[in-house]
Formats: C-alpha cells, structure tokens, sequence
C-alpha cells in the first residue's frame, strides 16, 4: 500500500491549509462542526453502515457502532443537552472510563454547539474540581461509582454546575439525573448547529509549572488539522483498522482516539480495559488492526515482557505504528524493528498544540530517537533568547526551545480565562513550546527535556504546584517541592519531598498517611510515587522552594548556581 | 502458603501502594485496579514488589489471574507453595 505522504518534500512545497480544508465538507454558509465531519456526511456519502467503533469491554466481549448509529445516538445526545438548556458555547465535562457513553457525548456536545471538555477517570477530586471550576461546567457526565466517590462531596460548590447526567444508575441519586431515561426519551433527529469554524469547541487541560490548571481552548476549525495529520501522520487510509491506545481524557485520546479516525472514516477500535501486555497482542491480531499508535510508557512496558509473545502473533495486517507522549528512546525503536519487523514511528505535539506537528513517516527513515520532521504546512525551529529577542539557534544540534510559527487550524485559541498566560507563550512570531529540543543537518528534531519545573510520567504532564498544594493541606506538613526524577519505563515519576512541622516525627506510618492523602485528592494520576522527608527544603532569599537544586541533588548532578539560596537542605 | 497468609502479604503490599483504600472494605471479586484506585505503574510496583518479598516469578503471562483481589490471593497461595 501506497504511503499517503509519499514524497515529504514534494508535498510539503506544495500543501496549503485552505486545500487541507477541502478535503472536508463543511455546513452551508461557511459553518464548520467536528460531529459532522467526523459522522453524518459519511453517511450521507452512503458509509452510514460501516463499522465506526468496536468497542471492546473489560470482558473482553464488543459492540459495534456502525457510522449511522453514533450519527444516531449523538443525536440523541445533542436533544438531551438541549431539552436540559445547554446553549452553543456552555461546557459539558466528561469523567469516564473509555465507555461508549464517552464517545457518544464527545460528539453531541459538538453538534448542539457546546464545548466538550474530557477528564482522566484517574484523577482525584482535586484535580476534577478544579478543572470543571475553571470551564464553569454546566453539565457532567460520569458513573455513579465515579460520581460517588469523586464529585458528590463539593459539588454544591461549582455554582454553574447544573445537570449531573450517571450513565449506569437505574435510580439516581439526589440531584443526578439518569443518561439512558433521558436518552430514550430523546429523537435520532438532529440538525446539527452551524458553529463558526472559530467557535470554541474542546478544553482540554494541562499543567503548568505554578498557579491552576490551564484550560486549552481548541475550536472548530482545528478539524482541518486533525484530519490531515491523520493522513500525513498516521497514515490513515479509509480500509483502515485503526487502534489509538490513549485515553480521551488526554489530548491525544480526542484527536486521534475520536476525531481523527472518524473524519478518516476508517474503523477505530477502543479497549475499555488498562494496559496489559497479552491483551493488546490479542486485540492486535484478532481485530487485524493495521495502524496503531501508542505511548513509549507501553512500548516499554512491553519490551518487559520479550519479543516471544510478539512473534507468536500473526500480526502481518500492522502496517503502520507510531507513538507519542515523550521522546521514544532508540532501545524501544530497535526493539520494534525487531519484534515487529517494523519500526515505531515517533512523533512530537502537545495539548496547545491541537494535533501532530513533527513526525517521523511512513515514507522517511526512522531516526531512532528523533521525534522526526515537521508536518506539511507546519514551521518548526530551534529558538534563543538574546537580548535583541527570540532568533534561531545556529544549525546543527544547538540546543534551544522548540518554537512554531503561529497560524495553523488546531492552534489553541486561548487558556480559558488567562489571557496573560497565553500572551506569555508568544514571543517575536513564534509559539513557544518550553520543550527543549535541537535540530541536526537533515532537519531532524531531537527531544531534550522540559525548559521548566513540570513532570513529565507517562506521556502526561503533571503540575509540581498541583501536587505541592495537595500535600501542604495535610496538618503535618509544613513545607513540600515536588520533582519528577527519571524512571526507565514512564520517563519520570512524581517524587515529593516534605519537610515536617516542629514536633512531628517522620515514620514509615506517617509517609504512608501523606500518600494516601495525596492519592485520595489527586488520584493515582498525579500523586507523588514517592515521598522523603527532610528536615528544612532548599529555599531562595523569598521562600520559593528550589525544586531545581532538589532535582540536581537527586540526580547527582552539578548543582549550577545557587547564589539566591538562602536556606538549604537538611 | 495457605489462603489466609497470602491475603495478608497482599493486603500489606498493597497498603504500601494505596494506603488510602481499606483492602477488608472493597469488592474482592472487583477489578483490582479500579477497587484499589491504582494505575498501571503501581500495579507493576505491586508485583516486584511481591516477587521480592515471596521470591516467586510472577511472569505477565500470568496477569489475567491478578485482575481482582481473590484472584490474586488465589494465585499467590498456590504459588508460593
């Protein structure tokens, strides 16, 4: 088969956005919405019964969806919200495991013209509160497990909040309202709303290295990007049997774990269940998948387990495999071509970001290591801050910040509520990533590391500020900097080191007391692995904790300045 | 190891992983993962864990048995001997 991007430099001179968009449909008068692409004009092209999701359960058992049945079941969705008062623009948040229920609301929400916003079903209470406080969540959708557990305590709390939909309680709970009463009672008929391709359509949140969480605003015109970089990235042809591993509660699970595929009209599968090595070569074989893209956390975690199991498979439909989340170091790459007979294909975006912008394809050598090359229509380069402003490092392999021109469809239009946050990620006409990355001869980028305090584990970044704020609520502790230090298989993980109020003696029962607290707020997500305790944290002349030096420190490297510490380490 | 000792270790290793969540209070026929609230990386954690202080291979052929609480006690007592 024939790679869609056959010829980068050739498709690259000659791409442009506006022909991108064309390769879409539209709604009359120059409206624009993802659930029509992604749904109803397949099946007005005659696909309505082509299998768009099988969905596989824990049990192992499936459903499938055909093209006409989400078609059909978003529009019962978009009646619900509208029957319940939302409005084009209000936020509907999601917090689920990958059930079909996640994928029918991401994309009513879209047709009634709200925005959707998916949360990670592992985290706490903290992190989901102050999520939807942020959006101003007027609606959620959730389990009652999840509900009871995670949102019941504080929901009186969230003023805009005012419709609880549970997916799987046959009697809901006070103030909660039954998904499948609703949705029985709703028409499969649905005109779906003619939203501005810059009318606001998905939030999706991500960390910083202080202050809350910040909310990603991506709009409807991030369609174009989505679809394209499913060809050129992905390689998505239409007889595709596509398999994205992420969950929706990421950026990556709803660009390319629903849209993307869906626009490409091919056949996505979902796992509901967690990784776990002889299940994902079952799916792989048995459902014939034939392009796949994962995360170098299950890639390694794979590895564990030996090429063995691999090649017991007939895995002879994998055509095309691609990874994402953090660099995929070249061991696991090598590992692939041997296991696989064929190479993962790394590649390079972010929440902000919207889709994928450098990427390694079907059609180029592999560089292991390297996230690859910029997309068609995408301009990369390696930046520095110098007194006359921000210029381009000097080629090859300087070391500097990964920056991109401004402009492209899923650009983020804004942090929801933090214009000065956004502003700040603009400087002299480039979008600056805060990765650190270089550049060699060929035009390859190489992933360096974060130009900040945040933590990268398992693809996802997690805030130091969130983690250190959850651990100080706890009446034992007096001060906390939070790091994450490398681990072979997720990249980092979240270590927090506490010091501890005068009198307070650190025991073993006392860390496990701080770990289950934290646990308890954030979740498994983003609470600390590990806790140390210390007696007096590295502070500056100000009090801010040098996170920085307690990384140095761990790591055993040089400590480099440290002319503002005031206070060290005991 | 009889039934009764293997719940223990299990309970205790677990506590050092999600000391939030009470092993005598959560479904033991339920997904381990979801009832213990842990990801994949504590799961693995979990079984390094239990493989150094049991000295028995818990090789990931073997992980379909550990997907709920009264599997895994299950699989340790037989294992351990």
């Amino acid at each position: 088969m024939t790679a869609i991007l056959s010829d980068y430099d050739q498709v690259r001179a000659s791409f442009s956005w506006q022909a991108a968009r064309a390769e879409l449909d539209g709604l009359p008068g120059g409206a624009l919405n993802i659930a029509h692409e992604a749904l109803d004009r397949h099946v007005t092209a005659g696909k309505g019964g082509k299998v768009a999701i099988r969905w596989i359960g824990k049990d192992g058992g499936h459903r499938d969806f055909t093209y006409a049945d989400l078609s059909a079941e978003t529009n019962r969705f978009a009646n619900v919200l509208r029957s319940l008062g939302v409005a084009p623009g209000d936020r509907v948040y999601s917090l689920l495991g990958r059930v079909p229920e996640l994928y029918i609301a991401a994309l009513g929400t879209l047709k009634v013209g709200a925005v959707f916003c998916p949360m990670f079903s592992a985290f706490g209470p903290e992190p989901i509160k102050a999520r939807m406080a942020i959006g101003d969540a007027k609606v959620l959708i959730t389990s009652e497990a999840l509900y009871r557990r995670k949102v019941a305590d504080w929901r009186g709390e969230l003023p805009h909040l005012a419709h609880i939909l549970i997916i799987d309680a046959d009697v809901p709970t006070e103030g909660t309202r039954s998904l499948s009463d609703l949705m029985r009672a709703a028409s499969s008929e649905f005109a779906i709303v003619r939203t501005r391709p810059e009318d606001m359509a998905l939030l999706h949140f991500t960390s910083g290295t202080t202050g809350r969480p910040k909310g990603a605003v991506h709009v409807h015109e991030a369609v174009v990007a989505h679809h394209i970089t499913g060809r050129y990235a992905l390689d998505l042809h239409e007889d595709d049997i596509f398999w994205c591993t992420a969950d929706p509660g990421w950026v990556t699970g709803t660009s390319y774990g629903i849209i993307a595929p869906l626009t490409n009209a091919v056949t996505m599968i979902v796992d509901e269940a967690e990784f776990d090595a002889e299940r994902w070569y079952g799916i792989l074989e048995r459902e014939r998948v034939s392009v796949w893209y994962t995360a170098p956390t299950a890639i390694r975690m794979l590895m564990k387990a030996g090429a063995a199991p691999v090649r017991s498979r007939n895995l002879s439909q994998l055509r095309f495999m691609a990874s994402v989340g953090e660099p995929l170091n070249p061991e696991a790459v090598m590992w692939g071509a041997e296991a696989f007979g064929k190479p993962f294909h790394d590649n390079w975006w972010q929440t902000e970001t919207g889709g994928i912008m450098i990427a390694n394809y079907a059609c180029m050598d592999v560089k292991p290591g390297s996230m690859g090359k910029p997309l068609p229509g995408i301009t990369a380069a390696i930046v520095e801050k110098t007194e006359v402003g921000v210029v381009e490092a000097p080629r090859p392999m300087t070391i500097g910040q990964l920056a991109l021109r401004p402009g492209w469809p899923s650009m983020m239009r804004g942090y929801l509520h933090e214009q000065e946050r956004y502003e700040k990620c603009f400087v002299g006409g480039w979008y600056l990533s805060g990765d650190l990355a270089m550049q060699d001869e060929d035009g390859y980028f190489w992933f360096v590391g974060r130009d900040d305090d945040v933590i990268k584990s398992a693809g996802h970044l997690i805030g130091p500020f969130e983690v250190e704020s959850a651990l100080m609520e706890h009446p034992a502790v007096a001060e906390v900097g939070v790091i994450g230090v490398p681990d072979e298989t997720v990249g980092e993980v979240v270590k927090a080191f506490v010091a501890l109020k005068p009198g307070i003696t650190a025991t073993d029962e006392l860390n496990l007391e701080l770990l289950g607290h934290a646990r308890k707020r954030l979740g498994p997500a983003v609470a600390p692995k590990q806790i140390a305790f210390r007696q007096n944290l590295p502070k500056t002349r100000s009090g801010k904790i040098m996170r920085r030096l307690l990384k140095a420190r761990e790591l055993g490297l040089p400590e480099g300045d440290i002319s503002t510490l005031e206070s060290d380490e005991r | 190891m009889n039934t009764l000792e293997a719940d223990r270790i299990l309970a205790e290793e677990l506590r050092r992983i999600a000391p939030d969540v009470d092993a005598t209070s959560v479904d033991r026929g339920g997904d381990l993962r979801e009832e213990f609230d842990i990801d994949s990386m504590d799961f693995l954690n979990l079984v390094t864990a239990l493989n150094k202080r049991l000295g028995i291979p818990i090789p990931d052929a073997d992980y379909p048995r550990l997907g709920t609480y009264a599997g895994f006690v299950a699989y340790l007592s037989e294992k351990a001997g």
